[in-house]
Formats: C-alpha cells, structure tokens, sequence
C-alpha cells in the first residue's frame, strides 16, 4: 500500500518486463526503497537511525559468521580461541573487534530510534504494529547481545551469564528448576555456552525477519515526521530515491566514519577490562556489571533492595526489570493524546526532556556503578520517575495538556502555506 | 479502564521503590558504612606515557626488546606467557636465528595421550612460550593479556612495580596514616604492601628492586624506573600485537570515510537543492 500519487514501475527493458510478470521483485524494491514509496519531506536526521540500525544489523551477521568460523564454542578452549582470533587468523583483530563494537554501535543507534519513537509520538495510531515489532526486536536484540558476551568465556562473561540466569532463580516454586534447565547445569559451564553459542547465532536471523515485517508494517502508513501531522498530499512527500537515500547514505557514511575511529583507536574503550581474564568459576570479581548498553536495566533491577510486603526484594527487582521494557507494549493505549508529536505538546515534553531523559541516564550511571551508596538509592529516584513517567504520568497528561496549534499539513509547514490550507479552511 | 490499571501498576513500582529507598535512607542515615581502607588508601594509576599511545602510536622496538629481556630474566620465573609464540618475537626485530636461539632455551612440555607421559622438547619456534611451575605463595597470572585486563593497562603494570612502599607511616594525600586508622591492617606475612594493588596487600615480592638487575643490551641504564616501563610496554604488546597495524590501517580507513562522507554530502545537497524541507 501507498499514497496514490506513488510513482509506477514501468520496466522499459524487456528483460525487466520478462521478469515483473514473472517475479516482481524489481517493482517490489522500487516500491519499498526506490521511487515509488513516498516519504514526508520534512523528517528530520532523527529518521536516519531507522537505516542506521540496518547497517548495523547488516554489519553484525557479516562480522559474526567470520567469526564464528573460527570460534570454538568449548568451555575448554573458547577464551583462546577468541585470542587466536586476535593474534593469528588474518585481519581476525579487525573482525572482533568490528563486532563487539559493533554491538554497542547498534545500541547507540536503537536508543535513539526508540526515543525518536517516544518524543515524536511514532507508536501511536496507526503506527502500533511498527512499534510493537520494535519493542519485539530490541527484546530479541537484547537476548542475542547477552549472549554474544558470553561466548569469550572470560571473567564478565561467565559472572554475567550467572547472575542473569540467576534472575531466574527468583522465580517463587519453579525459579530453581528453570534455571537449570537454561543453564544445562548448577552453574554456567559447557553446555551453557554451547547453546548460547546455538542461539547467538539463530537469534540475529529471527531478528531480520521481524525487521521485514517491521518495515512492511511501516510501509503501509508510511512514516510520520516532526510535525506528528499526516500525510495529506503529493506536495507533502519527496520519493524515497533519490531524495532519501541521498540523505540516508551520507549519515551512514558519517556513521561509519565515528563507528571506525572506535574500531580502530579505541577498540577496548566500551569494555570491560576482567573480559579479558579467562572465566574461573572460583574467583568472583570485585564488580560484576554488564555490558554498557544494559546499565539502565541493571540499576532498576538493583534498586530493590528491600522485600515489599511478601515479595522478595530480587523477585521485584527481576519484575520491574522486565517490566521496564514490557511497558513500551502498552504504550499507544496508555498515552492516548490524539497530537503525536512532542514538538506540539508542551507539557509532554517538559517530562520528556526534564524527566525521562535524565532519569535514564542517571540509571545508566548507576548501572555500571557498585550496588552500594549513593548509587543505589540515585537508582532508586532513577526508577520511581522511570515508572512513574510511563505508567502514571503519561496517562494524565495526555488528558489534561493543551497542546499547541498544529499546522494545517506539512506542506504548510515547510513552505509557511498550503492552497489545499485555504480551501480546508473554505470548507 | 487501562489508564487504572496502568496506574495502579504505577503505584505498585513507585510505592516499593520508595520502601526500598526509605529503609536505604534510614541505614544510611544511623548506620552510615564507614570507608574502607581500599577506599581512603588504594592508589590510581601514574601517568606513563609509552610510544604505543595514542592514534598514531607505534611499537618502540628497542624498547620491546630491553621488556622482553626483563620478563625473562626476571619475571619467567613466576610468570608464564602463553598466549606468545616465538615466532611473534620477529616483530620485535629478532631475526630468525635469534628467535630460534631464544626458542630453543626454553624446555616444551608435550603430554603424550596414548602413554600419559609428560615429555619435553627445546623450543621451536612455532611454539608458544610455556607453562611456569610456581611454588611460592599466591598465584601469580598469565601476562600475555595483562595490561588489556586490569584498569588502566600499562600504566598500572608499572605503578604496581614502582609502587611498593614501607607501610609503617604510609600516608594517603589527606595525610591520614593507614596503621593509625586502620590498626589491625598490618600487611599480613608473606604479603608485601602496595597502594596500587586493589587490597593493598600483594602477594609478588618487589620483583624489580634493584638497578642493574639487568644489563641491557643497548647501553641504556637499568634503573628500577626504565625496567618497569620497559616491560610494561613490552606487555603492551603481548596483549596487542595488532597495536601497530590498527593505528596504521586505522588511519586511511577513516580519512577515506571522511572523504566519501563530504561526498555524499554534497550530493545530498545538489539533489535537495530545489526542495525546501
Ligand atoms: C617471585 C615470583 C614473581 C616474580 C619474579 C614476578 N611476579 Fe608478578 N606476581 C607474582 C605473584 C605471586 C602474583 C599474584 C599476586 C596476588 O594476587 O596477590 C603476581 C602478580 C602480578 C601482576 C598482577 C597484579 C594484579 O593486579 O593482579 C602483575 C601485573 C605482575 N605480577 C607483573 C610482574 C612483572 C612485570 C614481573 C617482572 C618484572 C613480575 N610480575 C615478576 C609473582 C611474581
Ligand atoms: C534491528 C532493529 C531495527 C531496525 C533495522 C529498524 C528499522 C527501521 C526503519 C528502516 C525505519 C524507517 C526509518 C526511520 O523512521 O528511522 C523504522 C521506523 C520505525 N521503527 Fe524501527 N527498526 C529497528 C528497531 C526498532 C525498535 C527497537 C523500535 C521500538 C521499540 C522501533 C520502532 C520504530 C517506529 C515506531 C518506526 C516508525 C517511525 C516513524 O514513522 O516515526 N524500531 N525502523
């Protein structure tokens, strides 16, 4: 589906006819990213993360399959077979270290893709699929990710895949068997890392598919933009070839400018040094923490420290924690402002910029910081505004804000006037 | 309907949460948790700049050359280095009979599966540099990833082999003494005081304790000072002998990203230049 004015594919070639009757997977391209798919002309570089987030994806299963050709998933052998990687397979270095930074680059990319979705309203009507598939995808992102970490079998991998599994454990009757279960064992050992192994390398492929049908979903309503106002007419759109591939193409080469300055003068900068010392399930390390790009959720799992009537402090930790994600499903029915866009809705976005950002951050220091004063109870405060922001503020707002005029189309909004504007107005 | 429910959840996470920090408070605020000793006396790294640093940093080679003569004359005799084989020595400017000479010193252990038998072997060199057999007290790590697994890297290496200190009348900057505060934190026996260690406490005796406990080849004086930072830069590159080529390769890739991203600008601009946006 598209807007009507969509531009056609007319295959002039007879090669190209012979093939659109036959399998139109040329007309399926242009109609998905060439000049047949019509994109609002005044999204701003805060749409460019969705591309982003796909060369990523791209980057990550090229890097990795290299790497898993010369991997050994062996409690045994895995940490030297990560170091001979490093020392002896050709250009082995550059292939991990392009992955492991890869890693954190997607995050980057992805919290800013989602919260893009959350100051602009992109999860609202009729856009929920797009965002559930989302929310979908950085669930199966994280779970690949975690378990990515555990392949090196150093230190923070092994003490991370306990803890993690652990969480399990708090599970009341069944925690304990459960975690067995996962775990193939009492603790992390080699049958753990064989099927993380197995699934790390599965899950990126369960991850394409649900980008298909992520992108398929968005396809259908299209993008929204800055202003959260709809797609109206022809002069509200620009196709997206060449117009958006020039502007995505030139961002994804400055991305990768940035991403390879890391790779290359700093590979080691967003890791943890005890990654480097081979797992030994007899020494704990003085501060067991997760990679980076999980910090946010570690401190809300953290902030619970004391039991809550008869549930276990770990228990509620482990709830919130998944929680904290679970809740971005609910999000278009519990913020139901019929004006999408925070550019347009003033108390919205005080919350937004003086309270969601902040209290995430905040959590993400606290993340990598030890369980002790004062970070737990900053991670407290971090975690009451985080629950307090999506699951009782946003409701209220949405029916008490007034928010601020809308322009009558985005082509009034780009040009200052629209012809269609004055007749709406006539009408 | 929704927005109740999602409120009462609301409440549920932010009223434990306050619980959570109530009770937090309250510890906090009668039963503060003192400082430790690590705390108020662990020491942080020296500076300690070494050719390797930086975006453009390469590998001095002579300077890899005095480490390695100080890791094996001193440091091999409690730590081993396995992840090196001798055949990477030629990246230190070793040619190939100096390597095989260096090999050939060294006695391999090769298990033998159908006998059980432990054999050796003189070094070769494809082989990588062999298990140390220690029998003194602690463990003392494998250094061919050292200065990638402790915070701080080199530097560390070389505070914490410049660092040893008498700890009768140690002084932090605050000028608090560690015996006085902390009275039965006396180094234990066996042990050896050391502020750059995370315990304080290390069980390596000062492994360098005296100038001219090598004698380097290329004149340059053994102090105490140059051997650490000599073998700490050799652990450098134990841990990263990809260094060089990194920061090498490193540059053209980002310079011709640079280029192409202007490019792409450009383009970008002369496509959109009629359509106000
Ligand atoms: C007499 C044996 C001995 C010699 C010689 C020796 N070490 Fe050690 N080293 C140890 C022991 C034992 C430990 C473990 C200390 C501990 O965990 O308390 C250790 C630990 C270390 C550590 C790790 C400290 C940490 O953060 O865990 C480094 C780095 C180190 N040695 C470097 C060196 C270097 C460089 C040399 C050569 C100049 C050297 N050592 C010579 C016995 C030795
Ligand atoms: C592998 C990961 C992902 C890829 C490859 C991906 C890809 C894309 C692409 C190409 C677009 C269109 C361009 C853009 O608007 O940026 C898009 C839009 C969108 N994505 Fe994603 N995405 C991913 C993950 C996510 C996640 C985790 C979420 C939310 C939790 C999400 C929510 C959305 C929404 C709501 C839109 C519509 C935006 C709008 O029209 O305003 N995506 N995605």
């Amino acid at each position: 589906m598209s807007f009507p004015w969509a531009n056609e594919y007319k295959p002039s070639h007879p090669f190209m006819q012979w093939m659109d009757s036959r399998l139109p997977l040329p007309r399926f391209v242009y109609n998905a990213v060439g000049a047949g798919y019509p994109v609002p002309r005044n999204i701003n570089y805060w749409w460019n993360f969705g591309f982003l987030a796909l060369i990523c994806l791209g980057l990550q299963i090229v890097t990795g399959i290299v790497l898993a050709m010369h991997y050994a998933a062996n409690a045994g052998i895995a940490f030297d077979s990560v170091e001979h990687i490093m020392r002896d397979v050709n250009w082995g270095w550059l292939m991990r270290y392009a992955h492991g930074n890869g890693a954190s680059a997607f995050f980057v990319v992805i919290y800013i893709h989602i919260f893009r979705g959350f100051y602009f309203g992109s999860y609202k009507p009729p856009r929920e699929m797009v965002w559930l598939l989302g929310v979908a995808i950085f669930l199966l992102m994280m779970a690949t990710a975690f378990m990515g970490y555990v392949l090196p079998w150093g230190q923070m991998s092994f003490w991370g895949a306990k803890v993690i599994t652990g969480l399990f454990g708090a599970i009341p009757l069944v925690g304990e068997p459960i975690q067995q279960w996962l775990l193939g064992g009492f603790a992390p050992d080699n049958a753990a890392l064989n099927r993380f192994f197995s699934l790390h390398y599965l899950l990126p492929f369960v991850i394409v598919a649900v980008v298909v049908l992520h992108i398929w979903a968005l396809h259908i309503p299209g993008s929204t933009n800055p202003t959260g106002v709809e797609v109206k007419t022809e002069s509200d759109t620009l196709p997206f070839f060449p117009y958006f591939i020039a502007k995505d193409g030139w961002a994804a080469l400055a991305f990768l400018m940035i991403y390879c300055a890391v790779v290359f003068f700093a590979p080691n900068m967003l890791g943890h040094p005890d990654n480097y010392i081979p797992a030994n399930s007899m020494s704990t390390p003085a501060l067991i923490v997760p990679e980076w790009y999980f910090w946010p959720f570690y401190a809300i799992l953290r902030s619970f420290t004391f039991d809550f009537f008869f549930i276990p402090a770990k228990l509620m930790g482990v709830l919130a924690m998944f929680g904290s994600i679970l809740v971005w499903f609910f999000l278009p029915w519990l913020d139901k402002s019929p004006v999408r866009s925070g550019n347009y809705r003033p108390l919205f976005r005080k919350f937004f910029w003086f309270g969601l950002i902040p209290s995430v951050l905040l959590l993400g220091y606290c993340g990598g910081s030890h369980a002790a004063e004062p970070y737990l109870m900053l991670s407290q405060i971090g975690s009451f505004y985080y629950f307090a922001h999506f699951l009782i503020i946003l409701p209220i707002i949405s029916s008490i804000e007034r928010p601020d005029p809308l322009p009558f189309s985005i082509t009034e909004s780009v040009l200052g006037h629209d012809g269609n504007a004055a007749l709406g107005a006539a009408a | 309907m929704i927005r109740i429910f999602s409120i009462l959840v609301g409440l549920f996470f932010t009223v434990a949460l306050l619980w959570s920090f109530g009770n937090g408070a309250y510890n906090q605020i009668t039963d503060p948790a003192a400082a430790s000793a690590e705390e108020l006396f662990h020491k942080h790294p020296k500076e300690l700049a070494l050719a390797s640093d930086g975006p453009f940093g390469n590998f001095d080679r002579q300077q890899l050359q005095r480490g390695f003569q100080v890791y094996q004359e001193v440091c091999a005799a409690c730590h081993s280095l396995k992840l090196v084989a001798y055949r990477d020595l030629k990246q230190l400017g070793y040619n190939d009979d100096e390597v095989k000479a260096i090999a050939a010193k060294a006695q391999i252990p090769v298990y033998d599966p159908h006998t059980g038998e432990v054999k050796s072997h003189a070094g070769l060199a494809k082989d990588n540099f062999p298990p140390v057999v220690y029998g003194g007290q602690g463990s003392p790590p494998d250094l061919s990833l050292i200065t990638k697994a402790r915070h701080g890297g080199a530097s560390y290496v070389y505070s914490l082999l410049t660092g040893y200190a008498e700890q009768a009348g140690f002084k932090n900057e605050k000028g608090d003494e560690l015996l006085k505060k902390f009275p039965d934190l006396k180094t234990p026996e066996g042990l050896h005081f050391n502020p750059y260690f995370a315990n304080l406490n290390i069980a390596m005796p000062p492994p360098l304790s005296s100038d001219g406990q090598v004698t380097y080849g290329d004149g340059t004086k053994a102090t105490v000072g140059q051997m650490s930072k000599d073998v700490s830069a050799f652990l450098v590159w134990t841990a990263e002998p990809e260094l060089a080529k990194r920061h090498q390769t490193g540059w053209p890739v980002v310079l011709f990203l640079l280029f192409a991203t202007i490019l792409a600008y450009l383009s970008y601009r002369n496509i959109w230049a009629d359509k106000k946006h």
